[in-house]
């Protein structure tokens, strides 16, 4: 009994063997070659391609702890920071009352969620800039009820480009925390309220314990994207600087390719410690690593 | 046992699709246990959730202790429910769970504590107190739903088929041990089941509902010999329904007739006049079969089936008007009437009951 176990057990490892190597392959390809090749480069004296000839230095790295480059990082963070908590205050309540709605309004909640991604966000966000441009349809609005006097200037705005991200990423925040709250057992809410819990006590000691996964990868799903994205702010006119438009500008105006990878190094190693913590904390595989 | 804790005054609950609950009404005496029972859909759990406060009735009041708590929410009610599903929080150990509804109280910690430790020991969990639901067994999860109600001494305890997703062996355990915790606390227990049995061998008073209406509320007793309707007669324990037209009355003995054959009734428990429709119900268990015809008795039938049920053995015979019927006699297979036999039903005219007629005792 026990060999055939063995051998079955041997079988199948072999097989799932099978199943995963096309994706192996396809994730040495795609990603870790390239990222190999940026390490590479982030490694050797500027100006020098990532070959055999090349000189080693951490050159690129020392020159990121500079203040104005940190200062870049932490606009980033800080900009994904209230991305992301915009994002929940907004998301989770709504990802709430769609999972409790009837199937009818489960299912347009849920298609206001899910259309936007049928078209481009480059052109969803420049139909927000159309909207909030000086003879914009906000502003004339405003004037037409007699609010305001001359049009206030939406765009160039931090709040534009908050609103912008938040646009952007909010459905990677609605659809975890719905999951979370559809597949919550509403039964122990009721329990609470009987054992003498008001409502919004059950909720806090209930209902968001429960739901804290959903709550965490979708704070994850958004924090981390917002942290590389630049080009809302820059089409917003926030005239922010932000690490992807430093990485963008080694790369392109620059050319210095060296900085640039070690930059973009940083970025994912940011990237793969907010991951590693949120594992660390308990988070569920969100199916990137 | 005679003040009357809850009273449910003409309760009416339309959830839209049709009457849930059609005009209840039902006392509840303090310390009694009172089960519901019922087929699964015929509103024994909405009645449960108006009586905690989950759900509101359209109309009618719910009063407990004589104050009116109809518009209370649950959270105000001196009412705790036991789950069919247990519900049980996941994220909270045992005594966490246990102790959730008293720290809502602002007891203080070592209050808590102690009462936590009292609870788990009243349903011998103890030694688990540090486990979480998902490492518990059923029945365990089962005894930390019931200390996490018992907790916070309701005065009325609901439970909904508390016993439902036990095994037998189990199920009869806890009925034994919930009756003795009921009796030792003295709290009164409303209790919901679609199992007789266990309505009839755990309740004081057994409320039998079908389609959103009492059918029968009275004791087990009652309900078992004097089925107030057919269908009380049909759900509870196993029976013989004969319906016949009075033949005559004569002093505390009536005869029937129906295309079966003829039989007594006895009298005095039922108005009866000649011509007037009757239906009996005679208990599988009180019914016999003898192979020669009894004095009284005129309803000969043909066996269609002998079957061993442990201990005795039951008779499944046609009589001559087409009617099924089922009787329990012999100790052993060897002693039973053959399939295809002529044999002659009979019973002891004082254990049949009249439907709707009135108990022993009236």
């Amino acid at each position: 009994m026990a060999h055939n176990g063995d051998a079955l057990r041997r079988r199948e490892k072999r097989r799932s063997i099978l199943f995963t190597l096309p994706m192996a392959l396809f994730a040495a390809l795609l990603v870790a070659l390239p990222l190999i090749y940026v390490l590479g480069t982030s490694l050797v004296e500027s100006g020098q391609d990532f070959s055999l000839g090349a000189t080693f230095t951490l050159e690129n790295y020392r020159r990121i702890l500079r203040a104005d480059y940190l200062l870049v990082f932490l606009n980033s963070l800080q900009l994904a920071f209230f991305t992301t908590v915009i994002s929940l205050l907004i998301g989770y309540p709504f990802a709430y009352c769609m999972a409790r709605a009837g199937r009818k309004w489960r299912f347009i909640l849920m298609m206001l969620v899910i259309i936007p991604f049928w078209t481009s966000a480059l052109v969803r966000i420049y139909g927000w800039k159309i909207l909030l441009q000086g003879n914009g349809l906000i502003n004339t609005v405003l004037k037409r009820l007699g609010l305001i006097e001359t049009s206030i200037k939406f765009l160039g705005s931090y709040g534009s480009v908050l609103l912008a991200m938040v646009y952007c990423m909010i459905s990677f925040m609605i659809l975890p925390c719905h999951s979370a709250v559809d597949k919550m057992d509403f039964t122990l809410v009721e329990a609470a309220r009987d054992l003498g819990a008001p409502p919004w006590r059950a909720f806090l000691t209930v209902t968001l314990p429960l739901t804290t996964p959903g709550i965490l990868a979708g704070c994850v799903l958004v924090f981390v994207p917002c942290v590389g994205i630049f080009y809302l702010s820059d089409i917003m006119g926030g005239g922010l600087m932000l690490i992807g438009n430093l990485i963008r500008d080694q790369l392109l105006k620059v050319r210095d390719w060296n900085f640039g990878s070690a930059l973009s190094m940083v970025l994912v190693l940011l990237t793969a410690g907010i991951y590693a913590v949120y594992r660390k904390c308990g988070g569920k595989d969100l199916g990137v690593f | 046992m005679q003040e009357v804790l809850l009273s449910l005054q003409h309760i009416k609950k339309d959830f839209g699709e049709g009457e849930v609950l059609s005009d209840i009404s039902l006392d509840v005496h303090r310390g009694e246990f009172v089960t519901l029972l019922g087929a699964s859909g015929c509103g024994k759990t909405t009645t449960l959730r108006i009586i905690s406060g989950l759900e509101t009735a359209d109309e009618g009041r719910v009063l407990l202790g004589g104050r009116d708590m109809t518009d209370l929410p649950p959270e105000k009610r001196p009412v705790n429910t036991v789950f069919q599903s247990y519900a049980l929080f996941p994220h909270m150990n045992v005594e966490k769970n246990v102790a959730y509804g008293l720290r809502l109280r602002g007891m203080d910690k070592r209050a808590i504590d102690k009462r936590v430790r009292e609870m788990l020991e009243l349903v011998q969990m103890s030694e688990h107190a540090g486990r979480m639901p998902s490492q518990l067994s059923g029945g365990q999860r089962q005894r930390i739903a019931i200390a996490r109600a018992l907790a916070l001494e309701p005065e009325l305890l609901l439970l909904d088929e508390p016993l439902g997703a036990l095994d037998l062996q189990l199920r009869r355990q806890m009925q034994v041990e919930l009756k003795r915790l009921q009796k030792q606390l003295g709290i009164t227990f409303i209790y919901i089941t679609h199992d007789q049995e266990e309505a009839v061998n755990m309740s004081d008073r057994i409320a039998v509902m079908r389609s959103g209406r009492f059918e029968q509320i009275g004791t087990p007793e009652e309900i078992y010999d004097a089925p107030m309707t057919r269908y009380v007669a049909q759900f509870i324990g196993r029976s013989t329904i004969l319906t016949g037209t009075v033949k005559s009355v004569s002093g505390d003995t009536a005869v029937i007739m129906d295309e079966n054959g003829s039989y007594p009734v006895d009298a005095t428990r039922a108005r009866l006049v000649p011509g007037k429709v009757c239906e009996l119900c005679v208990r599988t268990e009180r019914m016999r079969v003898s192979r020669e015809p009894v004095p009284g008795f005129s309803l000969p039938c043909t066996v269609k089936e002998a079957r061993y049920a442990g201990g005795s053995v039951l008779t499944y015979v046609t009589m001559a008007g087409g009617a099924e019927a089922v009787a329990t006699g012999e100790e052993r297979m060897a002693d039973a009437a053959q399939p295809g036999d002529t044999v002659y039903l009979c019973w002891n005219p004082a254990q049949a009951a009249v439907i709707g007629g009135a108990s022993h005792g009236a």
